[in-house]
Formats: C-alpha cells, sequence, structure tokens
C-alpha cells in the first residue's frame, strides 16, 4: 500500500483528519484512566476480609437504660448464652467492630515501652475466647485465648491486655524473622505478650487513611462492656443464615426487650456489611465503565459519520481510480490504511495526553500512577475501534462502480 | 427570518436522519453525564447556612504538639479536648458559642407496647439553635440558663414529634430518654442542613437530620459517652474523670463572629489562650491555632467526596469529546450542502446571512440534543444511588435550575462547536458550485 498518495489527500481534509485525531487522541486519555480507575476500586473491594463470609451476620445491639459497664457486661453474657442455644446458630462473639465497618478502635503499636513513634497502626478487635471459631480466622502459629483470659473492660478503662493475637501481616511487621509469638509489644495503655497469629483479619476501614495497617489487625481478650451498646458477631450454621438472623433478633427481644435493634442496619448479613462498605468503589466502577463503553460507541459513531462524508465527496476520485485498474481491494485498503494512519497519530497525543492527566490526577487525588499495561490496551482498542468503525463506509467505497468516473455529479 | 431559519434548520435535519441522530445522541450523552455527575457535586459542595457561613466560626487549638501536628502537616487535632472546649466557653469571647457532641440516648415512648427508638442525637449549649439557624415549628431553644442549671430540657425534631405526640404541639410536656425525664422546650420544623456542616468529623458530612438536642452540661452530668470519634495521642488515664481532664480530642466547638474585625479579635484571643496555656506549663510548644469558617472548614475536612469530584472531571472531558464529535459531523453536514450554499450566495445571501442561517440550524440540533440529555439526565440522577452513598445520592435532584442549565449547556456548546463549520460553510465560493452543476 502506498502511503505517500493517503499523506497527500489527507492534506486536503486537514480538519476532518485533525478532528479524528483530537477525538481518539481525548478518547484514549480519558479511556485509559478511566480503566484505571476500575482497576484500582476493583482490586480494592477484592480484598479478602479473612472471615468466613458466606454463614456470618451482625448484630448491632444499642442498650436501653443501661447506666453501667457491669450491667452492660451481665447482659452481653446473657445474651450470648441465648444466641449459641439457637439451633441454626453455631457459634456467636461479642465485638466492638468487624472488619468493613468503618468505624472502631485502632491504636499504635511499639516494640519499646519508651519508643516516641509508634511501629505501626492496628486496628484493635476486642474479642472473646470463640471470636477466631465465629469468624472462621485460620490460627497459623501460637494458640487461641483461654476462657480464663477474657475479662470485661470499660471505654474508659485502660487499653493494655496481657495477651494478644496478631494478624501474620502485623507480626511481619513487628518481627520479620515469623518469631512473634512469645514476644512482648505495647500498645498506649501499657504491653502486651502475643500468645498467636492468625492468617488474614482485615482491619475495621477500609479508607484511605487506614490503608497502612489495612491488614495489620489485634485481637485482644476483652469484652468492652459499653452503655452505648455492643455488636454480637453470629455464624450460621451452613445453610440456615436467614433461619438463623430472624431467629436471633427474636430470641434477643425475647430474653430483654430492653434494647434497640436498628431496622435498617441493625442486623446485617455479611454480605451486606461488604456491600456498604464497598457501595463507592463499586459505583466509581460502573460509572467509569459506562463512560467508557458510551464514549467509545460515540466516537466509533464521529468516525463512521465522517469517513462516510469523505466517501460520499470522494465518489468520483473513487470511479476515477477504479476506472484506471484499481481492484475492490485496493479502496477498501486505502480507506483502513487512511484510518490507521489517523488513528496512529490520534493514539501518540493520546499517550501524552492520558499520562499527563494521570499525572495531574495523582497530585490532586492520591491516585496510583498509571500502569503502562492500560495505555497499550486503550492504544489497542481504539486501533481496533477505529478500524472497525471505519469498515462499513470503506466498504461502501469499494463498491464504487467505475462509471461513476463518467457522470458529472 | 429568524422562524425561516429555524424551519430550514429542522427541514435539513430530517434530510440527513442518521447524522442528526449521531449529533443530538452525542450531545445529548455529553451533557446528560455531566449534568449527573454535576447535580452530585452541586450538593456535595453545597453551601449548607450562605446566610451565616461566613460567621460561624471552628477554632482549633493545638493540644498535642509540633511531633502530631507534623503527620498532619501541622495542621491542630480537627476536634477539641474538654478542657480547651470548657476554657473557651467560659471565656465567652464570641458573640455566641457553642461546644458539641455526638450522644447516643434512647428515646422510651410512653406507651409500653412500643419499642424504644434511637435517633441522630447532639448534646450542645442554648447558643447553637441561633448560631445555625435552626427553624421552630413550636416553641423555642432553651434558656442559657438552662445550661448553667444542667437542666434537664430537649429540643425535639419535627420527625420525632410526629411519632411521639402525632405532630400535636408538644412544648412543655415531657419524654424519656435513657429512664430519665426531660422537659420540651422546642419542636424543630424539618431541619436538614447538607452537608451537616456542625459536625463533619463524625459524620464525614452527610446523614439524617438530628431529631434530638440536649444540653452540652447534662450530657456531661450524666458522663453521656460520645457517639462520635475519639481521638488520644496519649493514654488517658483511667475512668471518666481521668478522660474529661485528659488531652484526647471528641469535641466540636462553634462560635458566631459578626464580623471581620471580630474574627481578627478572635484569632487574636485564641493566640493568647494558647500562650497562656504554654506559660502555665500545659503546653510545651509556641501556639498553633486556627480559625475556619464553614466553607473553610468544610474543605479542610474534604467533605466533596472525591468520588464527585474525579467523576465530575471526567465526564466534562466526555462532553468536550462529543463536542469534537459534534465539530466533526456538523462540517459533514454544512459541506454536504456547499451547492445549496452556493445557490444561496448567488441569489444575494450575505456572509452574515449564512452564519445565522446555520448557527440556528446548530441551535436546533443542540436543543434537540438537549430534550435528549435532559431525559437521560432524569435517569442518571435516578441511577445516582448505584455509584454514591445513599446518604448523598439523595441530595441529587433534578431541579429547575439543573433542567434551565442542562439545555443552555446543549445549546450553548452545540453552537459553540458550530463556529468552525459555519465559517467553512460561509466561506463556499457560489461559482465554483455553480460551475460544476
Amino acid at each position: 500500500m502506498q502511503i505517500k498518495p493517503i499523506l497527500s489527500a489527507l492534506r486536503r481534509h486537514k480538519a476532518g483528519t485533525f478532528l479524528i485525531a483530537m477525538q481518539i487522541a481525548l478518547t484514549l486519555a480519558i479511556v485509559c484512566n478511566a480503566l484505571f480507575i476500575i482497576h484500582q476500586r476493583v482490586s480494592h473491594l477484592s480484598e479478602p476480609t479473612g472471615l468466613d463470609e458466606a454463614d456470618i451476620f451482625v448484630i448491632q445491639n444499642e442498650w436501653v437504660g443501661t447506666s453501667t459497664p457491669q450491667q452492660a457486661d451481665a447482659k452481653i453474657r446473657e445474651d450470648l448464652v441465648v444466641l449459641r442455644q439457637l439451633a441454626g446458630v453455631q457459634d456467636a462473639t461479642p465485638s466492638n467492630s468487624y472488619p468493613l465497618r468503618g468505624g472502631g478502635w485502632d491504636d499504635g503499636i511499639k516494640l519499646k515501652p519508651d519508643q516516641q513513634q509508634d511501629t505501626t497502626g492496628s486496628t484493635v478487635y476486642f474479642a472473646d475466647d470463640h471470636f477466631i471459631d465465629t469468624l472462621g480466622l485460620k490460627l497459623i502459629a501460637g494458640r487461641n485465648f483461654r476462657a480464663d483470659e477474657i475479662a470485661a473492660m470499660d471505654v474508659r478503662d485502660t487499653l493494655a491486655p496481657p495477651q494478644m493475637i496478631v494478624t501474620k501481616a502485623l507480626a511481619d511487621k513487628l518481627f520479620p524473622n515469623g518469631d512473634a509469638v512469645g514476644k512482648t509489644i505495647y500498645m498506649v495503655g501499657g504491653p502486651g505478650t502475643i500468645v498467636g497469629v492468625v492468617d488474614v483479619l482485615q482491619a475495621q476501614s477500609v479508607d484511605r487513611w487506614a490503608a497502612e495497617f489495612a491488614h495489620r489487625s489485634t485481637i485482644i481478650p476483652k469484652r468492652l462492656a459499653s452503655t452505648i451498646g455492643t455488636f454480637y458477631i453470629v455464624r450460621a450454621r451452613p445453610g440456615q443464615l436467614d433461619a438463623a438472623m430472624k431467629a436471633a433478633s427474636k430470641a434477643l427481644f425475647a430474653h430483654n426487650p430492653r434494647r434497640i435493634i436498628n431496622e435498617q442496619d441493625g442486623l446485617l448479613s455479611f454480605t451486606e456489611v461488604r456491600s456498604r462498605a464497598y457501595e463507592r468503589d463499586r459505583g466509581m466502577a460502573i460509572l467509569m465503565g459506562v463512560i467508557c463503553v458510551v464514549l467509545l460507541a460515540i466516537t466509533a459513531a464521529g468516525i463512521v459519520g465522517l469517513t462516510s462524508f469523505w466517501v460520499g465527496q470522494r465518489r468520483k476520485q473513487i470511479g476515477v481510480r477504479r476506472a484506471l485498474g484499481a481492484t475492490q481491494r485496493d479502496i477498501l485498503n486505502y480507506f483502513m490504511t487512511e484510518n490507521l494512519l489517523i488513528s496512529s497519530a490520534g493514539a501518540l497525543f493520546g499517550v501524552l495526553l492520558a499520562v499527563a492527566i494521570n499525572l495531574w490526577l495523582v497530585t490532586r487525588f492520591e491516585m496510583n500512577r498509571l500502569s503502562l499495561v492500560y495505555v497499550l490496551a486503550g492504544v489497542v482498542i481504539l486501533l481496533l475501534l477505529g478500524q472497525g468503525a471505519v469498515l462499513a463506509p470503506a466498504m461502501r467505497a469499494s463498491r464504487v462502480p467505475p462509471v461513476e468516473a463518467t457522470r458529472s455529479v | 427570518m429568524f422562524a425561516y431559519y429555524i424551519q430550514l434548520g429542522l427541514r435539513s435535519l430530517r434530510r440527513n436522519p442518521l447524522l442528526t441522530a449521531l449529533m443530538v445522541m452525542a450531545i445529548g450523552f455529553g451533557v446528560a453525564a455531566s449534568m449527573t455527575t454535576y447535580s452530585v457535586f452541586r450538593a456535595t459542595s453545597n453551601n449548607p447556612i450562605p446566610d451565616k457561613s461566613s460567621q460561624l466560626f471552628v477554632p482549633l487549638i493545638d493540644n498535642w504538639g509540633p511531633e502530631d501536628a507534623a503527620q498532619n502537616k501541622g495542621e491542630p487535632p480537627e476536634a477539641m479536648s474538654y478542657t480547651d472546649a470548657m476554657g473557651l466557653m467560659r471565656d465567652h469571647r464570641g458573640k455566641r458559642q457553642t461546644a458539641l457532641y455526638p450522644v447516643a440516648p434512647s428515646v422510651i415512648p410512653a406507651d409500653a407496647s412500643l419499642l424504644p427508638i434511637r435517633e441522630s442525637s447532639y448534646a450542645v449549649y442554648a447558643d447553637a439553635f441561633a448560631m445555625f439557624n435552626v427553624p421552630f415549628l413550636y416553641g423555642g431553644a432553651w434558656q442559657s440558663a438552662d445550661d448553667e442549671a444542667h437542666a434537664a430540657t430537649v429540643v425535639i425534631g419535627r420527625k420525632l414529634n410526629d411519632k411521639l405526640f402525632n405532630g400535636a404541639n408538644s412544648v412543655g410536656r415531657e419524654i424519656n430518654l435513657d429512664g430519665r425525664n426531660y422537659r420540651i422546650t422546642g419542636v424543630m420544623d424539618t431541619w436538614d442542613p447538607q452537608p451537616l456542616f456542625f459536625d463533619p468529623v463524625n459524620t464525614s458530612g452527610f446523614g439524617d437530620p438530628i431529631q434530638l438536642f440536649i444540653p452540652f452540661t447534662r450530657a456531661i452530668d450524666l458522663k453521656m459517652a460520645t457517639n462520635g470519634n475519639n481521638n488520644c495521642n496519649k493514654h488517658a488515664g483511667e475512668g471518666w474523670d481521668a478522660w474529661i481532664r485528659s488531652e484526647c480530642v471528641w469535641i466540636q466547638y462553634w462560635t458566631e463572629l459578626p464580623d471581620e474585625t471580630a474574627a481578627a479579635g478572635y484569632r487574636d484571643y485564641l493566640r493568647g489562650y494558647a500562650a497562656e496555656q504554654q506559660r502555665s506549663g500545659r503546653f510545651h510548644w509556641a501556639p498553633n491555632v486556627r480559625l475556619y469558617n464553614v466553607p473553610q472548614w468544610l474543605d479542610h475536612e474534604k467533605v466533596v467526596p472525591q468520588e464527585a469530584k474525579v467523576s465530575l472531571l471526567v465526564s466534562l472531558g466526555f462532553l468536550l469529546i462529543c463536542l469534537v464529535n459534534t465539530v466533526g459531523l456538523l462540517l459533514a453536514k454544512f459541506m454536504k450542502r456547499a451547492p445549496e450554499i452556493g445557490v444561496r450566495r448567488a441569489l444575494g445571501a450575505s456572509r452574515k446571512e449564512i452564519y445565522a442561517q446555520f448557527l440556528i440550524e446548530a441551535g436546533t440540533v443542540g436543543l434537540a440534543g438537549g430534550l435528549l440529555g435532559l431525559l437521560l439526565t432524569g435517569v442518571g440522577v435516578f441511577g445516582v444511588t448505584l455509584v454514591f452513598d445513599p446518604d448523598i445520592a439523595r441530595l441529587a435532584r433534578l431541579n429547575v435550575s439543573l433542567i434551565a442549565l442542562t439545555l443552555l449547556v446543549a445549546v450553548l456548546a452545540t453552537v459553540l462547536a458550530a463556529f468552525y463549520p459555519t465559517w467553512r460553510a460561509a466561506q463556499v465560493q457560489p461559482a465554483w458550485q455553480l460551475k460544476s452543476n
């Protein structure tokens, strides 16, 4: 295929050429960044919690007229007996929070008592000896808490648990040699000994501010006796989640009606917890996906429209070429190559634009650097799109009969 | 002539239905995407209290020291300790002031068969109601004397009043919170400022309207824990008393300063207060204080979600591409009619008239695109619930101003896009066109 005649023909259609190239460039810039945002959001929301999510539900239990931590703790213990006795319930545990909840208790961890800066932040999960089994966590070193180690704690008491279980991510951060069990670490309130290590347990928040310690969680052998309320994390027997959720709420009210379980979010299956926690990420991914698809469709339509116009304008020239011996294939190739040239030029500019936009987004919106894979994917998508879009008008052009050369209009 | 050109425009739109449809769709989608995301951006960046946003201020005092501030770009903690909040309340330097924090009392209905309910509640001082322009349906705020008396008074919201008293005037009656009786001094009319400017720290800016206010002094007496964030830089010590004496921050503080002079004076006062704390040995660092008005505070707290900004930017880019697309298609459409233009010019039409005709034609395309865009914006605003938190999505509305803006943007953008193709059309040489025929 001769490129030179195409270029000289394009020189006579500067505006149209520029507009198509421009459109390709802008589309590439936006599609690359949108695809990258989708990738970031989706990888964020696919992070594991470490829980056996399918059978777990959470009750947000708020107390009515409970004035002392002692009262609250007594009620929690009664409730746990009620919950664990239910037929559809495998196990239950009280806690101050759970992964993906978005709020809870975070603390700094130090290796020495006189250390100025924390070694790392960590989400603190209050737990009893049923916590690990209820959540379905995998204990990979050391042991679980013993029942006699669990104690009640008031919100305003000093947080200094004598024993702790940490996640592997936290253990690796603190003790890279893998010998965390038996070591002493320091929270704000004082020292404690690591008695066990669990594989994965995500932090309570998946927001950016908690990203540093996303999987560095600490489990402590305390029941948080808050007068406001408590969470019960409950594991249903396999396949009995719905029934167990209804039964649990009913049994709790039957035992003691002086409580509030909010209608909207007091009783949530973990599936709902997950979908709420990642609402923004999922929404953003959907929105960017929709914009990408519509954008590509509009760009394709634009190319079809402009090329059709060109073909219409050049019917006579095409006829002349055909009369002079060009085959249908030659004409088809001509328009395909022409589009490839324009698209390539547009894509080149688009790559620069995509990187520039990304760099700007990085400074303004705490986004990551665009990976080159997405730029390449964008280039390939747009070149294919251009070729696909030009195919129909080019086919029409190739069917222009040679006799067209002799017609005056 | 105008009507005639519109007629010509409409006829021309019918002549190339495919090209026309492409253009109308491009503009429709572009405008709809921009307007939908704009509706969210507008709602989240809304000024919740326009009359007073420059008179209400959040003072911040660094009670943690430079080491902690360094982790936060030198900013003081975004809430106040009990010690500082009480220090500022005692000094009473603003026109009005209130300390506030979220509490979680249970409302126990008189009818024993009804279950207790919990509404979003705050502990505030009497000044808060006048400061925040809270509208009242019945009665009003409690008095400052009630603050001093640590009185069991309460202001409830309209929704709660409907629930408990079937909407009757309940002023003077009592409600039971956690087993204690509180006298109602006022029932608020619907009060739903969004963003919730008075406490973005604990609400992240959006949420249901507050239904219950009790005196701050009373809440402290009853040792009501905060239902929001509590941040400590070091161990607070054991028990409630140690906690409220600690440097833990958990209180939001607001003051009303009527003008710039008062604000400048308050800034000096804050610096003086911090210097005094340094002299007394409580702070071991130079005063580090801030005074933010409402817009500055909402900006500082990054209330507008990143998602709203990024999606608005992406949508504007989308609109730009749609316009480039429209320029191309209009060019094709107009140049196809070169012979027609040639005839018109030969018959005496001036360039100016060609301009008028084609810009008006583009305007009709824009209007059609705008109408489609309006329809799609309606769908988009409805679909916003899929993308944003329900608390934010409920704020995005299709109202008259958004409708007008959608149409305006569509028509303006299309006419703008039409300038180049129109210029090309006006350049058509009549002689050439006539010759080839």
